[in-house]
């Protein structure tokens, strides 16, 4: 088999795994679902949110809050996900059994790409679906919008899953890899505007979190869900997709460098 | 030991004859030497153990051949490669049993195996690897369900599945019980057969004699002894031992000719001697006389040492 056909051999394997094992489905796969359900209970008596100054208008909290949670979605399953599940596979073992078979290691990245999509798929559907469906958010209308989800989501998937590979390197063993990986993503999420209004976080806090990735595609989502209105809190006052695009794919590229430079089945010195 | 240098560049061509070859093999951890200048060689189709007491650079050995630990100084050459730049299609020949593994197992025997035969060429047919590590009743249980035996078997057939022509065996068979151990030497047996290259490493000094061609013994990283099954140790090791009681208390006798020494004691007696036993040394008496040999002159040196 070549290395692309062994890759997706590897993404199904990978993807009946990964729905067996209870601890990662909740803490990567629901946990957005969760805090958008928590979010759109918890704030939705205190009063819509970008409301006209003569109190018409505005959105629900669960309106708010939905592209912050398919951003920090993306993030979880690729960055989080990947990281601690990677990390894991070589201090019990399964990487050390792997680099003894023939398999190539772009068939196994190809093989965890596959899992992310799959599972980051399926928990974007679920929280569009909850959001619209239990929380009567109004989904967009025109085709181009829909067309720019499409866009940002595989930008930022792909983004994530590879600095996921690279990021698995950092921890030391696998017990102590969430504790690495958990708060580096718990700290973006907070200052990249998933979990807070990013428009009132101070400037300079702003600008620390626009050199990474997840407040890129927060704010693509916002764009994609919020009322056009909404720009005029963002940075410049402008939705700036051009921007989005560059940020992720330098972020891609890098990580893709890092990710095949640095990947070994096994630390070697021990 | 004489034999010709392979220079660390050159490699012999894929075919030849001889599977394994080390050379001065070296591999130090600070100041502290694992394996200690190892030289043996495995030809094609031979089975071939490293016997041991615990520590005594087997695993580190093996790594190095398998590509896992690089080495600090001398030669290797695997399937005729430098087991450290050994890649895919080096690999695919290569049949690999770690002495531990620990993964979670969240997948069937089955589902595992099947997965792993699809990495490989030319790999054997899963139902019957399944079968002959005598887990077909456990085909579709997650392995992380196994007892530990069970789980041990798993890693052996994964070690086969790809029809490898050269298998790496590191203690295969901890945790066995005494039926698995013989299914599991008649699943070598049939590889022998196939003309599989076997490299085994095992506390069943019993094992390595029922299995094994040729072995080595190691201790504190070095090689002390290497040869066949039955001519490894002091050739005064190996002599048979006649054994028998009398009014005097027990009487022994080591003898190149037992059934000689046995007949005159017959005859002198005049009755059937008590307690009659004729003994050959099995390999695990030849094989714990060369490490406690070993052993006492290492505490020589250490000795001598101190005192200076
Ligand atoms: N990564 C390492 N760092 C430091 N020392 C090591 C390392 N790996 C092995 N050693 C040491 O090298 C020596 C040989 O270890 P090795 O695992 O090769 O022994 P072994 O012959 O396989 O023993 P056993 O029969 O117990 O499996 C041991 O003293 C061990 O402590
Ligand atoms: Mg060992």
């Amino acid at each position: 088999m070549n290395t692309i056909a062994l890759g997706v051999d590897r993404a199904r394997y990978e993807t009946k795994i990964y729905f067996r094992q209870g601890d990662t489905i909740f803490f990567t796969f629901l946990f957005p679902i969760v805090m958008l359900s928590i979010f759109s209970v918890a704030f939705s008596s205190a009063g819509k949110y970008g409301t006209n100054p003569d109190g018409s208008g505005g959105i629900t909290a669960a309106a708010f809050y939905l592209p912050g949670m398919i951003a920090a979605g993306i993030l979880l399953s690729g960055i989080q996900n990947l990281a601690v599940d990677i990390a894991m596979e070589r201090s019990d073992g399964t990487l050390k059994r792997l680099g003894g078979t023939p398999l190539p290691v772009v068939s196994y990245f190809i093989g965890k790409f596959g899992q992310v999509l799959v599972t980051s798929l399926l928990q974007i559907a679920l929280l569009i679906l909850i959001a619209h469906f239990a929380f009567g958010v109004a989904l967009p209308t025109e085709a181009a919008k829909w067309g720019t989800l499409a866009w940002v989501y595989l930008l930022g998937i792909t983004t994530s899953a590879v600095l996921g590979i690279a990021l698995s390197r950092v921890p030391r063993t696998g017990k102590s890899a969430t504790a690495v990986i958990i708060p580096i993503v718990l700290v973006l999420q907070f200052i990249s505007g998933v979990y807070l209004q990013f428009s009132l976080l101070p400037t300079w806090l702003q600008n620390i979190a626009s050199v990474f990735p997840l407040k890129w595609m927060a704010q693509g989502m916002r764009y994609v869900f919020l009322p056009d209105t909404f720009s005029k809190v963002e940075q410049g006052s402008t939705w700036n997709l051009g921007t989005i695009a560059l940020v992720l794919a330098i972020w891609l590229v890098g990580g893709l460098i890092a990710a095949r430079l640095t990947f070994r089945w096994i630390r070697k010195d021990s | 030991m004489t034999s010709t240098q392979i220079s660390s560049t050159g490699t012999q061509s894929a075919g030849g004859d001889t599977h394994v070859s080390v050379q001065d093999l070296r591999k130090t951890y600070g100041s502290f030497a694992a394996v200690d200048g190892i030289t043996f060689d495995i030809e094609r189709g031979e089975t071939f153990a490293l016997l041991g007491p615990n520590g005594a650079g087997k695993s580190t050995t093996i790594e190095i051949l398998e590509g896992y630990r690089d080495r600090t100084s001398g030669t290797a050459s695997v399937l005729g490669v430098d087991p450290q730049h050994g890649g895919i299609d080096w690999k695919s020949r290569l049949g690999i049993v770690l002495q531990s593994t620990g993964e979670s197992g969240n997948v069937s025997v089955q589902e595992q195996l099947s997965h792993f035969a699809r990495l490989y060429p030319n790999p054997r047919d899963v139902d019957e690897v399944i079968a002959a590590v005598g887990l077909t009743e456990k085909a579709k249980t997650r392995i992380k369900s196994l007892s530990g035996g069970q789980r041990r078997r798993v890693d052996v057939a994964l070690g086969v599945i790809g029809r490898p022509e050269l298998l790496f065996l590191d203690e295969p068979t901890t945790g066995f019980d005494p039926e698995a151990r013989r299914e599991f030497w008649e699943l070598i047996r049939s590889l022998k057969r196939e003309g599989t290259t076997i490299l085994l490493t095992t506390h069943y000094l019993d094992e390595a004699a029922q299995l094994s061609d040729r072995a080595g013994v190691i201790a504190g990283g070095k090689l002390i002894d290497i040869g066949k099954i039955d001519e490894l140790g002091a050739a005064d090791a190996r002599i048979p031992v006649v054994r028998w009681t009398d009014q005097n208390g027990t009487h022994e006798e080591r003898t190149l000719e037992p059934a000689g020494v046995v007949a005159r004691l017959y005859a002198s007696l005049g009755a059937e001697p008590q307690g009659l036993e004729v003994i050959r040394p099995s390999l695990e008496d030849i094989y714990l006389e060369l490490v406690s040999a070993y052993e006492k002159t290492t505490d020589v040196k250490s000795t001598e040492k101190e005192l200076s």
